[in-house]
């Protein structure tokens, strides 16, 4: 089983906010519509995504994120990291596109469960 | 990568066919904020997204991306269908979400259409 | 296929419009392909005068959006009736924005417009006026036209 932190090192993910990084990680969503995440994304989940604004930090909350990823070498805005070390929730950044973070994590987080069969 | 073979790979569905026998894909751009689309898309970029707006269209149209998945089975506005219709944009719609549909296709092969 | 030296006109914008959002800049990029501009320079142009487009559309009242292409060069003039630009070093970092949440809902808002259109252009010049206006104007360098259609 996968943690942010395991995310974190495999992928060479800047932690800019650390919250708890040895939350297990249930999958991933990616999103930059809050009103999709709010609707459609599970506990646990990294939630990637080229938002860099306080908001996201509400939502991620709200739906128990395991972690924030924001992509393309991103900055989170200060309002957001101040928002993400108030309410302990992790904000990593990644080099990588939104497309290419999600296939990095897609094959890891499918090794990681080798009894679960992936979409065909 | 012929677009027919992305579109098997992720079970999608054409709604606008875009007047082409078939698309060659060259990467592949992830974005739902369109002026991330404008800043990283590439010409000959499959665009995936699950924004379901007709501006969608038009940000592809404008920076000559040819075909547009809209992921996590959203039924595409008639704005979206008919502007897409009207631009020759391929429109094909997939219910898978938008990290399996990212991951599918980059197991398979296609490269992110952001430069490094 | 044009055989005039030059070419202009213009289209008028409307702020709230969202459901035309974008037809300035495509029209626009039909005229630039029709009177034979290279795709790379008409690829840039067409970012570039969307983002402005969506500029007014977000932000401001109204607004017009004027192209003049020459042998030389391409110029896109967007000016608009609206709040002006109060901070424009901090509006040309990506990221930035000052639209509101609902915005963002329909995939704009991201901050990107100002630092698109300088990526997207040769170069630009912008002026505004707190609770006026803004005024921006874009280059484009033309190198040859495209022989064929």
């Amino acid at each position: 089983m996968l943690t942010v932190s395991d995310v974190a090192e495999k992928l060479g993910l800047k932690v800019v906010v650390q919250g708890d990084l040895s939350e297990i990680v249930s999958g991933c969503y990616v999103s930059d519509l809050l009103s999709d995440v709010m609707a459609h994304s599970k506990e646990r989940e990294l939630w990637i995504t080229l938002q860099t604004h306080p908001n996201i930090v509400a939502v991620a909350v709200i739906k128990g994120i395991a972690a924030l990823i924001l992509t393309n070498g991103r900055n989170p805005e200060p309002a957001t990291i101040i928002k993400a070390e108030t309410e302990k929730m992790t904000i990593m950044i990644s080099p990588h596109s939104t497309f290419e973070l999600a296939g990095l994590l897609y094959s890891m987080i499918k090794e990681s469960r080798p009894s679960q069969a992936g979409p065909s | 990568m012929q677009l027919s073979k992305i579109i098997k790979l992720v079970k999608g569905s054409v709604v606008i066919d875009g007047g082409v026998e078939d698309v060659d894909i060259t990467s592949v751009c992830s974005a739902d904020l369109l002026s991330n689309v404008l800043r990283y898309g590439k010409r000959g970029a499959l665009l995936v997204t699950c924004l379901n707006q007709p501006q969608v269209i038009r940000s592809a149209e404008l920076s000559d991306i040819p075909a547009v998945l809209l992921a996590l089975g959203g039924t595409p506005e008639k704005d979206m269908i008919a502007l897409a219709r009207e631009k020759n944009v391929v429109l094909i719609t997939t219910f898978l979400p938008m990290y399996t549909t990212c991951g599918i296709l980059y197991s398979a092969g296609l490269k992110s259409c952001v430069e490094e | 296929m044009s055989e005039s030296g030059s070419m202009e006109g213009s289209f008028h914008l409307m702020g709230g419009d969202f459901t035309n959002a974008g037809s300035a800049s495509s029209e626009l990029k039909a005229k630039l392909v029709n009177f034979g501009v290279a795709q790379s320079i008409v690829r840039r142009a067409a970012i570039a005068a969307f983002e402005a487009e969506m500029n007014v559309i977000i932000h401001a009242v109204a607004g017009t959006m004027h192209y003049l292409i020459t042998a030389e060069a391409l110029t896109i003039t967007v000016t608009d009736m609206g709040p002006g630009i109060k901070d424009i070093k901090q509006a040309m970092k990506e990221g930035f924005s000052t639209a509101p949440d609902w915005v963002r809902e329909m995939g704009w808002g991201a901050g990107m417009g100002l630092p698109n259109i300088s990526k997207h252009s040769d170069f630009f010049k912008l002026d505004t006026v707190i609770g006026e206006g803004t005024t921006l104007e874009i280059f484009f360098r033309l190198k040859e036209r495209n022989a064929d259609s």
